[in-house]
C-alpha cells in the first residue's frame, strides 16, 4: 500500500498546479504577476458568452468557374486578333465551355493550333454548326474549385485583419464553406458588409448611343447592358435606383490597385476612396482616359454603378476615386475591401449566429449563479447526509472543480454557457461515485466488518461499478464533441475532462482521507 | 444517516403497472419523433432553417402590440415568444429563401419604427440556410446514432448482450419521455435539447449499469435462488444509493433550472426530466426487461463476465 503520506503530497501538487493554471484566466489574473499571468495558457470563452459572431460562407464555386471560363474566352479572342486569324465570334457558353465560330473551313487548322498552343487547359474541340467547342478539361475545373476557395479564405482574412478584430478564426469547412468567428464583434450589419462583399471593381466606359430608358424598352445593343446607379435620398430615406446604358467590356478591374485609402473632399467635407494603380494599371488608365475624352467612366462595383464622372482629360499618374455620397464608415470599409482584393466568387451566408454582448455578460452571471447555488445544494445534501465522510466527499467536489478548471485552461479549451452546465452537472455527477462507494461501505459495515476492512472492500468492489457508470457517459460525451459544434463541444469537452478528473478523486482522493480516518486515528467507528 | 433502512420492495411484482405507464410515454415519444418527418414538430431555428431574432426592450413589451405590427408589415408567419422580465422577446421566422441577413434586419427596422418610444438592443441573431439546418438534422441523427451503437457495444462487452439490450431499451424510453413532454409542452427542439438528450442517455445508463452490476454480483454467488427475487434483491440492495445519487445530480440540474437563464432552460429542464424518468426506468424498466429472457430460467444459468 502506497503511503497516505505520499498520496497527499501528490493531490495538493495536483491542486496547486491546477491553481496555477486556472487563475490567469480568471479576474484576478491583474493582480498576478506578468510572467505568470501572460506565460500560461488561458480557458477562453465561447462567442456565447462574450458575444461575438459565427457565420458560415457557402461559396459560389461554380461561379468561379464561370468568371474563369470568361476570361479565357476573352483570352482568346485577344490571341486570336493578334495572330490575325479570322473568326466570327467567340463565347463562353455555360460554366466551362468556349465556343469558337469560324469563317471558314480553311482557318479551322489555324484557330486549332492557335488555342492548343497557348491554352492548355481547354480540352477538345468538338465541332458544332460552323463551331470549335472547348472545354475546360476536368483536372482545370477541379483546380479552380480549390483555388476559390483558398483564394476567398485569404481575401476574407486579409479584410478582417485589414479591419481589425481580436483573435478572428477563419477555417475550411467541408468542400465550399468557410467557417468565421469573429469574438466580440459589435456592428454584426458592417461586419457582414465588409465579409460578405465580392468587390469586383470596374472602370467600364458608359455607352451614350442610345437613352438607358430606351435600352430598357427595347434592349441594349449587344455590346452593352443596363446598370443601375443605387443612391439612398437622404431627406426621404428611399434608396433611388438610375439606370446606366455601360459598354460590356471591362477596361480596367481592382486587381491593378495598389492602394485605397479614404480621403476628405475639402469642398463638400464628404469622404471618398481615392485609388492609386500599380505601375501597369496606371498605363493602362492613362490609356484609357486618352483615348475616351469626352466620354463617361463608370466605375463599377459588384454590378452597380457608384459613379461615372466624364473623362476631361487623359489622367496619369495612376490615381482615381470613388465618390458617391458615403458615410465615414461606408468609405473606411469599402477602402479596406478593395485593399484586400476581390472574392474569385461570391459569397452567401448560411449560417449566422451572433450573440450580443449583453446577453453574454447575463449568460455568465447566471451561469456562475446556478454554479454556485447547485453546489451548494449538493455540499449541503452530502454534509448532512454522509456526516464527516459527506465532508470528505465535498472536499473532493471542490479538488475536482479546481483540477477541471486546471485542466481547461492548460487545453486552451473553450467555455461555453452549456459548458458551464457542465462543470454543474459534474458536480451532480461527481458525488455519484463516492455515494457509490459510501454505500458499499456502508453495506460493509453492515455486514459486520471493521472500519478499516470495510472502507478496502466498499473501493474494492465499487470500483468497476463507478468505472462503468461513466464510461457510459464518457460515450456520449465523446460523441458529442465529434458531432457538436461551438457551445455543444464546450460541454462535451467539461462533461468528459471532469467525469476522468472525478474518476481520480473519487477513486483516489477520497481513499487517502478514509485511510487516515482508519490508520493515522485509528476510529472505531466512521462517520458515513 | 439513512432515508430508510433494508427495504424489501417488490419492483417486479409492480411491472405491469410500470410496464403500462411505460408503453404509453414510449409511445408519446414515438409520436414526438414522428412529427419530426410530418412537419409538426417544433424544430428549433437551426434545425429547421430560418430566422431568430432576440431583441431587449428597455421597458416591458406586450404581445398584443408586437403581433400585429409584425403581421402588418409583412412578418405574419412570425412565431413570438416572450422570455423572463417581458422585456425580451424572441421572434422566429421559418423561411429559409433568400437574404437571411436582410430579413432579420428588416425585423429589427419594423420593431424601431412601430415603437418608437421602446428602444431595444439585438440580444442574439441566428440565420440558418435551408441546406446547414438538413446537415445539423443529420449531424443530431449520426450523434444519437452512434452514441446509442456505442453504450449497446461497451455494456455488451462489460455484461453480456441481453443486459445490453435491457440498458439500451431502458436508455430509449427515457429519451422517449424526455421528448414526449417537451412536445407537450411544445418546447423547441434544437441542437442544445439533443445534447440534452444524450446526456440523458449517458446518465440513465449509469444507474441501469449500477443495478445490473449489482444483479451479475449476486448471479455470481452461486444461491439457489430464483432468478425474480434476485432481481428484487438487487434492486432493494441499491435502492438508497440511486435515490440519492439522482438526487444530488437533481439539485444540481435544478439549480441550472432555476437560475441558469433563459438561453440553458429547456436543457436544463430536459436533463432534470430525464434524470426523474432515468432513476424510474433503472428500477421498474431496465431490469424487468431482462426477465423477457430469462422468464423460466434459473440465475445460475446466466454467466455473465466480469
Amino acid at each position: 500500500m502506497r503511503s497516505i503520506l505520499w498520496r497527499i503530497v501528490m493531490l495538493a501538487a495536483f491542486a496547486v498546479i491546477a491553481i496555477l493554471l486556472f487563475l490567469p484566466s480568471t479576474p484576478a489574473s491583474r493582480y498576478l504577476p506578468a510572467f505568470w499571468a501572460n506565460n500560461i495558457p488561458k480557458i477562453i470563452l465561447g462567442l456565447d458568452l462574450q458575444g461575438g459572431m459565427h457565420l458560415v460562407l457557402s461559396i459560389d464555386r461554380d461561379k468561379a468557374i464561370e468568371n474563369h471560363t470568361h476570361r479565357l474566352a476573352v483570352a482568346v479572342e485577344d490571341a486570336l486578333k493578334k495572330k490575325e486569324i479570322p473568326y466570327t465570334g467567340i463565347e463562353r457558353r455555360g460554366l466551362d465551355t468556349v465556343t469558337i465560330r469560324y469563317l471558314d473551313l480553311a482557318s479551322v487548322e489555324t484557330i486549332k493550333k492557335a488555342v492548343s498552343d497557348e491554352f492548355g487547359t481547354l480540352e477538345g474541340p468538338s465541332v458544332e454548326d460552323a463551331s470549335l467547342v472547348y472545354k475546360l478539361s476536368g483536372d482545370e475545373v477541379k483546380r479552380i474549385k480549390d483555388w476559390a476557395v483558398s483564394q476567398a479564405l485569404e481575401t476574407i482574412r486579409n479584410r478582417i485583419d485589414k479591419f481589425g478584430v481580436a483573435e478572428p478564426l477563419i477555417q475550411k469547412q467541408g468542400e465550399n464553406e468557410l467557417v468565421i468567428q469573429l469574438p466580440g464583434m459589435k456592428d454584426p450589419e458592417r461586419a457582414m458588409q465588409l465579409i460578405g462583399k465580392t468587390a469586383v471593381l470596374e472602370f467600364r466606359v458608359v455607352d451614350e448611343s442610345m437613352d438607358p430608358f430606351k435600352a430598357l424598352s427595347v434592349g441594349a445593343p449587344p455590346d452593352a447592358e443596363v446598370i443601375y446607379q443605387q443612391s439612398l435620398n437622404k431627406e426621404t430615406g428611399v434608396i433611388e435606383k438610375t439606370p446606366f446604358l455601360i459598354k460590356k467590356e471591362s477596361l480596367l478591374s481592382g486587381d491593378s490597385l495598389s492602394d485605397a485609402r479614404v480621403a476628405f473632399d475639402s469642398q463638400y467635407n464628404e469622404p471618398y476612396v481615392s485609388l492609386t494603380f500599380d505601375a501597369n494599371g496606371a498605363r493602362q488608365f492613362e490609356r484609357i482616359t486618352s483615348a475616351n475624352v469626352g466620354k463617361r467612366l463608370a466605375i463599377v462595383l459588384d454590378g452597380n454603378v457608384h459613379s461615372a464622372p466624364q473623362i476631361k482629360e487623359a489622367i496619369s499618374g495612376g490615381k482615381a476615386q470613388i465618390t458617391g455620397g458615403f458615410s465615414y464608415e461606408e468609405s473606411t470599409d469599402l477602402a479596406i475591401i478593395l485593399r484586400a482584393g476581390a472574392l474569385p466568387a461570391p459569397v452567401t451566408v448560411v449560417q449566422n449566429v451572433t450573440v450580443g454582448p449583453t446577453l453574454g455578460q447575463d449568460s455568465i452571471e447566471a451561469g456562475i449563479k446556478a454554479g454556485i447555488l447547485g453546489g451548494a445544494l449538493v455540499l449541503v445534501f452530502m454534509l448532512i447526509y454522509y456526516r464527516v465522510s459527506g465532508a470528505i466527499a465535498d472536499f473532493a467536489i471542490f479538488l475536482n472543480i479546481v483540477m477541471l478548471l486546471g485542466a481547461m485552461a492548460w487545453l486552451n479549451a473553450t467555455l461555453t454557457l452549456p459548458g458551464i452546465a457542465g462543470i454543474v452537472l459534474t458536480i451532480g455527477m461527481g458525488v455519484d461515485s463516492n455515494v457509490l462507494i459510501f454505500e458499499r461501505i456502508k453495506e460493509e459495515l453492515r455486514g459486520g466488518r471493521t472500519p478499516r476492512s470495510a472502507v478496502n472492500a466498499g473501493y474494492d468492489r465499487a470500483w468497476w461499478t463507478v468505472i462503468d457508470s461513466h464510461v457510459t457517459t464518457l460515450i456520449t460525451a465523446a460523441v458529442l464533441f465529434q458531432f457538436g459544434s461551438g457551445p455543444i463541444k464546450g460541454f462535451a469537452v467539461t462533461l468528459s475532462v471532469g467525469i476522468l478528473i472525478n474518476l481520480f478523486t473519487s477513486l483516489v482522493g477520497t481513499k487517502v482521507a478514509f485511510d487516515i480516518q482508519n490508520e493515522k486515528l485509528r476510529v472505531k467507528r466512521l462517520s458515513i | 444517516m439513512d432515508i430508510w433502512g433494508e427495504t424489501k420492495i417488490d419492483f417486479l411484482g409492480k411491472r405491469r403497472i410500470t410496464f403500462v405507464i411505460s408503453t404509453v410515454i414510449i409511445l408519446m415519444g414515438l409520436w414526438a419523433i414522428l412529427a419530426i418527418p410530418m412537419g409538426k414538430a417544433n424544430l428549433g431555428t437551426d434545425f429547421s432553417g430560418g430566422v431568430s431574432v432576440q431583441f431587449r426592450f428597455e421597458k416591458p413589451v406586450s404581445m398584443e402590440t408586437v403581433r400585429p405590427l409584425l403581421a402588418e408589415n409583412g412578418f405574419k408567419d412570425a412565431n413570438l415568444q416572450q422570455l423572463a422580465g417581458n422585456d425580451k422577446l424572441l421572434v422566429r421566422l421559418k423561411r429559409t429563401e433568400g437574404d437571411l441577413s436582410a430579413v432579420s434586419r428588416s425585423l429589427g427596422d419594423v420593431l424601431a419604427k412601430g415603437m418608437p418610444d421602446n428602444p431595444f438592443v439585438v440580444d442574439s441573431t441566428t440565420e440558418v440556410g435551408p441546406t446547414v439546418g438538413k446537415k445539423l438534422q443529420q449531424d443530431a441523427l449520426w450523434a444519437i446514432l452512434f452514441s446509442l451503437l456505442g453504450i449497446l457495444i461497451y455494456v455488451g462487452w462489460r455484461f453480456d448482450f441481453r443486459f445490453g439490450v435491457a440498458a439500451v431499451v431502458a436508455t430509449f424510453h427515457d429519451v422517449l419521455a424526455v421528448m414526449a413532454l417537451l412536445y407537450i409542452l411544445d418546447k423547441e427542439m434544437s441542437l442544445l435539447i439533443v445534447t440534452a438528450l444524450l446526456t440523458v442517455a449517458g446518465y440513465s445508463l449509469t444507474d441501469t449499469v449500477v443495478v445490473f452490476d449489482r444483479i451479475r454480483e449476486n448471479m455470481h454467488k452461486k444461491t439457489k435462488e430464483e432468478f425474480v427475487p434476485l432481481i428484487n434483491r438487487s434492486v432493494n440492495e441499491v435502492l438508497r444509493r440511486t435515490i440519492v445519487t439522482s438526487l444530488t445530480t437533481l439539485l444540481a440540474t435544478l439549480a441550472l433550472l432555476l437560475l441558469g437563464g433563459e438561453v440553458i432552460h429547456d436543457f436544463a429542464l430536459s436533463l432534470f426530466a430525464g434524470i426523474l424518468v432515468g432513476t424510474y426506468s433503472s428500477i421498474f424498466i431496465a431490469s424487468p426487461v431482462l426477465l423477457f429472457w430469462k422468464e423460466k430460467g434459473r440465475a445460475s444459468v446466466a454467466v455473465a463476465k466480469a
